[in-house]
């Protein structure tokens, strides 16, 4: 502003044919854009809608049936009064706490020793993709078998060991098939989660630890001033995966129990009435409360980092 | 940062036992003892199912089922191969598979690249917006759309004359519904590998003269091959392994994925009182052996895709 003398009309000149090269720029990259994004809204978005406008309706699978018409919060109140429901919503919560807690304490112990320099480190990194390689109902049909009431593993070892008196019912038994269920997914997804952590591991500059040994802090010392905090934006986010992945369990409970009503997930709850009873509308009802409860663990999680970070 | 380094150093303290107890030889022993006992235990606990696996694989169908089981083959057979691999349903149920997974793999990484040399490479308003909704996607709980979708694979009338052809049941619904979780993720991680790439390669293609669409396909594709095959085998292993939407949208026998073929196994010697486990087995080594190797062989390729899809998530 002070001087005038300068002149202005050069770098406005060259602002104005940086913006038009801008918006060119602009252009193509929203061309380059579209076929992924009109995929998105044909495969998602669109759907998306589709679910929450079906479950204000009556919509049934076999249409003709009945006509479709709308019925207002009818499939919600539904849903909200089942038992049926309700008893799946605490068991997917307990499946999650249970799986998600064990896998994160052992992933984070397997991550540890990983992390250390040792002969064989390779080899162990290598080891522990091939869980996570297996298909889930894959996964879930070896163990099936592994904890079959005569001639499974599980039993004969035990029984030898002398670690249980008997040959057990692991998955018809009531009693211990939500753990069966849970031990599965933690065998296939405790070394992934190790794997995440051990990449949150190798950013921590080495020395920090340098330090901490010149100064003679214990490695349980270190372990909890320096690695426990570090590792925090990789122990959250391998939390948020985690947590939203066991909360849509499906496959291990199909395997394990099929339609068995006391081992329902959500997933499974949801499934079953679409495909099973054919009762759509009902279903997207039931998939809506299903999203507002992995919508909730979002907040507390996004929250809890928000609070971490100041 | 700080907070934990100054932690670290205000508790300052002479050598410990510990340290001491490691200087010489005996007691280096003992105090590596535990950490091998663990690393054993890890180990057997990773690879022990697996192992079970190919021993009931490599058991005759009779000894299966005799007790006390044996832990080790001792009459090895590849009689339950031969049975699954001769299987029409089982072969059937592997080309389904690989050509659903095939296709879903070769679209995402086709249209998944252009998007991804648009948000790696350009800079403009919105861009975060569609990472994030990229990055959302791929955690989208996709049970929340079965039910609109296996009503749109029924068929529907969209407007004049056309409608939505009718999927359900064909590997096509599959393909479709496939598409949510790979092409996000896909999108996600090549953006990783284009942000990579220095600038100096366009430019100087630029300067000569090259289109941006030259630049892609010429310079970039090229340079992020590596992660183009990594992602493809991540989004393949992902398709390949999917069971709801399976489960879901396919009804007859000759359209089943192996997953779903896997449950439903009845091999040729299986009744309906027991299952013909030595079969299933078989069938598994056959459908994890692939992937297994194919992981071991990109391994510190998948690593780094699979954090950059995570970590810095």
């Amino acid at each position: 502003m002070s001087s005038v003398a300068t002149p202005a009309p050069a770098p406005r000149r060259r602002r104005r044919r940086r913006t038009k090269l801008q918006r060119r720029q602009t252009r193509l990259a929203w061309l380059l854009l579209v076929p992924s994004l009109a995929i998105v809204a044909l495969v998602a978005a669109y759907p998306l809608a589709k679910t929450i406008y079906q479950s204000f309706t009556n919509q049934q699978f076999l249409a003709g049936l009945e006509p479709t018409k709308w019925i207002g919060l009818e499939n919600y109140r539904t849903v909200w009064h089942d038992p049926a429901w309700k008893h799946a919503v605490i068991l997917t919560l307990k499946f999650t706490v249970i799986t998600v807690s064990f896998e994160f304490l052992l992933g984070l112990i397997i991550a540890l020793v990983v992390n250390s320099k040792f002969r064989g480190r390779g080899v162990m990194r290598a080891v522990m993709l091939v869980p996570w390689a297996i298909p889930t109902v894959v996964a879930a049909q070896m163990w099936k078998w592994m904890l079959d009431d005569t001639f499974g593993v599980v039993n004969d070892f035990g029984v030898r060991a002398h670690l249980i008196a008997h040959s057990h019912a692991w998955i018809s038994n009531p009693s211990t098939s939500l753990g069966s269920a849970c031990a599965v997914d933690i065998w296939k997804t405790t070394p992934f989660v190790a794997l995440l952590l051990l990449a949150g591991l190798q950013v921590i500059p080495q020395d920090l630890y340098e330090a901490a040994d010149v100064d003679g802090a214990s490695k349980l010392q270190q372990f909890w001033r320096i690695t426990l905090p570090l590792l925090k934006p990789a122990i959250l986010v391998t939390l948020v995966f985690r947590t939203l992945d066991a909360l849509r369990v499906f496959d291990i409970f199909y395997v394990f129990f099929g339609n068995r009503l006391d081992t329902q997930t959500m997933a499974i709850y949801i499934q079953s009435t679409i495909v099973g009873d054919g009762n759509v509308g009902l279903g997207a009802a039931a998939s809506i409360f299903m999203f507002l409860i992995i919508a909730l663990f979002v907040v507390i999680y996004v929250t809890f980092m928000r609070v971490n970070e100041e | 940062m700080s907070t934990a380094a100054e932690g670290a150093r205000t508790v300052a303290r002479p050598a410990s036992r510990a340290v001491r107890l490691r200087r010489n030889p005996v007691g280096r022993l003992l105090w590596k003892l535990p950490f091998w006992i663990l690393v054993a235990l890890i180990f057997i606990y990773a690879l022990f199912p697996f192992y079970w696996v190919l021993r009931s694989a490599f058991t005759p169908e009779v000894q299966l089922f005799n007790t006390p089981i044996s832990y080790f083959p001792h009459h090895p057979t590849l009689e339950n191969f031969r049975e699954v691999l001769t299987s029409s349903f089982f072969r059937r149920a592997l080309l389904n598979s690989t050509i659903v997974a095939g296709s879903v793999t070769l679209i995402s990484l086709a249209v998944g690249s252009v998007a991804a040399y648009a948000l790696g490479r350009f800079r403009f308003r919105g861009k975060s917006a569609v990472l994030y909704a990229m990055l959302s996607m791929t955690i989208f709980p996709q049970i929340a759309i079965l039910g609109a979708l296996y009503t749109m694979f029924t068929g529907f009338h969209i407007a004049g004359p056309i409608d939505f052809p009718k999927l359900y049941d064909t590997p096509w619904a599959l393909i479709f519904s496939y598409l949510i979780f790979t092409l996000p993720f896909t999108v996600w991680v090549l953006t990783g590998f284009m942000r990579a790439l220095p600038a100096d390669l366009e430019e100087a293609a630029y300067v000569d003269g090259a289109t941006p669409l030259q630049v892609f396909y010429k310079v970039l594709l090229p340079l992020i091959a590596p992660g183009l095959v990594t992602t493809g085998l991540l989004a393949f292993i992902a398709a390949w392994n999917e069971f709801l939407f399976a489960q879901s949208f396919i009804q007859s026998q000759n359209h089943y994925t192996v997953p779903v073929a896997i449950l439903t196994f009845q091999g040729a010697s299986g009744n309906a009182f027991q299952t013909p486990w030595g079969q299933i087995m078989a069938a598994t080594v056959v459908v994890t052996v692939p992937l297994i190797a194919a992981t071991l062989l990109l391994q510190k390729r998948i690593l780094a895709g699979l954090t950059a899809g995570a970590v810095k998530g």
